[in-house]
């Protein structure tokens, strides 16, 4: 068994977290564990990429285009951006919620309607989940949880080899004491959410 | 999260971690950088550590310095690692050909931090030459836990050897993680004894060719050591090799089927004899590794020396790229030659137009109001922008578009002299604190001796941002037990016989940019400190205060300037053409009021 997550988004958004709690779940199942993370530039609101990828017997950091498992995308833009990452059997996993680049900010670029994104996705693969995250965040009680709820959904997707108690331990371990209960909220209506 | 002090176990890694792990397991007892990406988390960890783990820790104010703070340690018996980025190791170079001929008494390895497809650095030089250059040894992991376990191996040979030892590591090692299972840690032994011997360590032209001399038997021993080290070992089996070292191994590892794997760990010397021997009978060999054909055109030497006439492909054959990093996909190239995984067939890429997201200067960031005073300042003038390596770089994007020359630390201000001189065009060079002390003071020095009538904007933003916020002499020192003086810049900058020398708050872009009027009319070396602290800095210390800005929509005439001056990715222009303000992002800087012709943007506490 090889299993190969990549994580995209925008620096600030909490996917070096989030590759670490499912970088640590499986290597508490037993996994060898390759990851490879985008640092540096990150705080500076550019595009991010972290790889991850376990099983029984993985050592390469990077995984070859097309040839990943799933997709954990926080941001619709950035989910298409790298949706070459993937393939008509992967699982993808979107976060409704876009951040707006500079450029489109100040008015210099558009930002496409989120529905035409989700439906450049749905015509050339059958598996994608998408999500409110960040408003399911706020509903556990900050927006900055929205990464707790995107590893809820994870854990509820079709074929993800790591189950959910072992997911939810692990992020428990990861954050702050007084956000834990918050967090763990948001892990649950992540899930919730992605099972229906 | 990860513990590096604890006692056994196994953790999930950085390379960087694993990194500091292995010095914590070998005793080192001292270490110095300046930072640069791909290595700077290793200076973060150890500013954090370095007390508890009783090993002495510096950021030195350049690579060079670095280099032979730990050279001396390394001298006086004491075990020392520097590590840089690999265009640091240039800066450092001077140091380490001569440190070649004397050698070291503790061990002492020079981490070499090379960053293929340049993800954060001006270009992707090969820093594996520098080992054959220097004649030095030479060892490069390949994961996480390699990058720990020969850590301890590496101290062994160079103390062997007494050689200072290259310890070479590549973006997809230092920033790959991984399972890694920790040993014992060893005390450190912080504090040694320069014994003299002046005709090792005093490399006078008769001492130095003598040293020479040595440097190549020593150097010859190296070579056996290569032969004989676990480090260089082959796997598996079959008619075609591949020769493979770093993180190319764990691509050839994973995805390639029936091959007999020489992996190569200790790279410089190269084990002759073990090549010669793997590749004789072989059909075929591959010589797969990043960047230029360093091992390939060893062993196609090595063939040639030994009469094996077995093809070699790689890229001097085309096979495999030199550009950029490798990575799964790289080994298409060779799927003719061998059996390699077949991958799924990627998606399409999207239909929809995306925008673009580049990296970009943060909400609030000082530097948009120097640049937006410096654009306005020099309106439709002939200017050079002779920019610098920091965050300050990404002045090159629009609506600043305020980079022409970019070369390396310092290289703005030297060559805005040269611009200055052999053109009618005014040079403006901009460099940040740090950088300013790396490598800023001689070209200002260099200015004001040979009258180059430059401005030098220093952009102080009271750290060394890009690389994860280091501290540097322009802030003083409070870690590990030393705390010192900050070292003023202003101070300095008059010191040196500068006249025209302002500090300014870039918040306040009138009169930024009244100042910087001033300097590009002066008629000599003028100096521009724009002076505002990083707000990320703040943030990260809990000294940010909580204010935002607001636009007063009565008020606004749509005129744009706010955008236009400072373009801060706070200040939202919506569909309707009007002007708000993010407030998820907006830290109530004051930069967009402060340009507003209309007063009608307001800083609320």
């Amino acid at each position: 068994m090889k299993y190969t997550v990549q994580i995209v988004g925008v620096g600030g958004q909490g996917v070096l977290l989030a590759s670490m709690v499912l970088g640590n779940a499986a290597m508490e199942m037993g996994f060898q564990v390759a990851m490879s993370e985008v640092h540096g530039m990150a705080q500076r609101g550019g595009s991010v990429l972290s790889t991850l990828r376990f099983g029984d017997e993985v050592i390469s950091p990077l995984e070859a285009v097309g040839n990943a498992d799933m997709i954990m995308g926080f941001e619709p833009s950035e989910t298409c951006r790298n949706i070459h990452l993937a393939n008509e059997d992967s699982v993808i996993l979107m976060n409704l919620d876009p951040v707006l680049p500079s450029m489109v900010a100040a008015g210099f670029e558009e930002y496409p309607e989120v529905s035409d994104l989700v439906d450049s996705v749905k015509a050339v693969n059958n598996h994608l989940v998408t999500i409110d995250a960040t408003s399911l965040a706020i509903k556990a009680g900050k927006a900055v949880a929205a990464n707790a709820v995107m590893i809820g959904a994870v854990a509820a997707l079709d074929g993800f080899p790591i189950p959910k108690d072992v997911l939810k331990d692990v992020l428990g371990k990861q954050v702050p004491e007084k956000f834990r209960e918050l967090n763990l909220n948001a892990f649950e209506m992540g899930y919730e959410a992605a099972k229906n | 999260m990860s513990n590096l002090l604890t006692d056994g176990g196994k953790q999930l890694l950085l390379g960087n971690e694993a990194i500091v792990r292995g010095l914590l397991e070998s005793g080192t007892g001292f270490a110095s950088t300046y930072p640069g990406t791909p290595s700077s988390e290793i200076g973060n960890i150890l500013e954090k550590i370095s007390s508890d783990a009783g090993l002495y820790f510096e950021f030195s104010t350049n690579e060079k310095v670095a280099f032979e703070v730990s050279a001396a340690a390394a001298s006086a018996g004491v075990r020392s690692f520097t590590f840089m980025k690999h265009v640091g190791l240039n800066v450092a170079a001077d140091p380490m050909m001569t440190l070649a001929y004397s050698g070291v008494r503790g061990g002492m390895l020079i981490l070499s931090a090379d960053d293929p497809s340049a993800h954060s650095s001006q270009n992707e030089q090969d820093n594996r030459y520098y080992s054959t250059l220097a004649l030095l040894p030479m060892m490069e992991p390949s994961t996480p836990q390699e990058a720990k376990d020969m850590v301890a191996e590496a101290y062994r040979v160079s103390e062997e050897l007494t050689l200072p030892l290259i310890y070479r590591t590549t973006t997809r090692v230092n920033h790959a993680r991984g399972v890694v299972n920790l040993s014992d840690r060893v005390q450190p032994v912080a504090k040694g004894h320069f014994d003299k011997d002046v005709v090792r360590f005093v490399n006078v032209p008769a001492n130095a060719r003598i040293n020479r001399k040595r440097l190549l038997e020593i150097y010859a021993k190296a070579a056996q050591m290569s032969e004989e080290s676990p480090l260089n070992f082959i796997e598996g089996d079959g008619d075609i090799g591949i020769i493979t070292s770093g993180v190319s191994y764990t691509y050839v590892k994973e995805f390639v089927k029936g091959v007999s794997i020489l992996k190569l760990g200790f790279t410089n010397p190269l084990p002759e004899k073990k090549i010669a021997s793997f590749v004789q009978g072989k059909k075929a060999v591959i010589v797969v590794e990043e960047l230029e054909p360093f091992v390939e055109d060893q062993v196609l030497r090595i063939c040639a020396q030994n009469h094996i006439g077995v093809s070699v492909y790689g890229k001097r054959t085309g096979h495999l790229p030199r550009a950029w990093e490798f990575s799964p996909d790289t080994l298409s190239g060779i799927r003719d030659i061998v059996q390699v995984e077949e991958f799924a067939k990627p998606l399409p890429a999207s239909t929809v137009k995306l925008p673009s997201r580049p990296p970009t200067l943060c909400a609030g960031c000082p530097h948009r109001g120097l640049f937006g005073a410096t654009k306005k300042a020099v309106g439709s003038k002939d200017v050079v922008y002779c920019s610098d390596i920091g965050c300050y770089t990404l002045g090159v994007q629009p609506p600043f578009n305020a980079a022409d020359f970019i070369i390396c630390m310092g290289g703005g201000a030297g060559a805005a002299g040269g611009f200055d001189q052999s053109t009618d065009q005014k040079a403006i060079a901009f460099m940040g604190d740090s950088t300013f002390f790396h490598s800023g003071v001689p070209p200002l020095v260099n200015a004001l001796f040979n009258n180059h009538k430059i401005v030098m904007v220093i952009l102080d933003n009271r750290t060394t941002a890009m690389t994860g916020h280091q501290p540097n002499p322009g802030t003083g020192r409070d870690f590990g037990g030393v705390t010192t003086d900050a070292i003023d810049i202003e101070q300095l900058v008059r010191g040196v016989g500068a006249k025209f020398v302002e500090t300014v708050d870039p918040y306040d872009v009138k009169r930024t940019t009244q100042v910087m009027k001033d300097a590009i009319a002066y008629d000599g070396v003028a100096v521009v400190i724009s002076k505002c602290p990083c707000p990320l800095e703040l943030k990260k210390r809990k000294m940010l205060e909580a204010k935002r800005c607001v636009v007063h929509p009565e008020g606004c005439i749509k005129c744009y300037t706010c955008l236009k001056t400072v373009a801060c990715p706070a200040i939202i222009k919506g569909k309707d053409g009007s002007v708000s303000t993010d407030p998820t992002q907006c830290i109530g800087c004051g930069m967009c009021a402060n340009v507003c012709p209309k007063k009608t943007i307001e800083v609320i506490r």
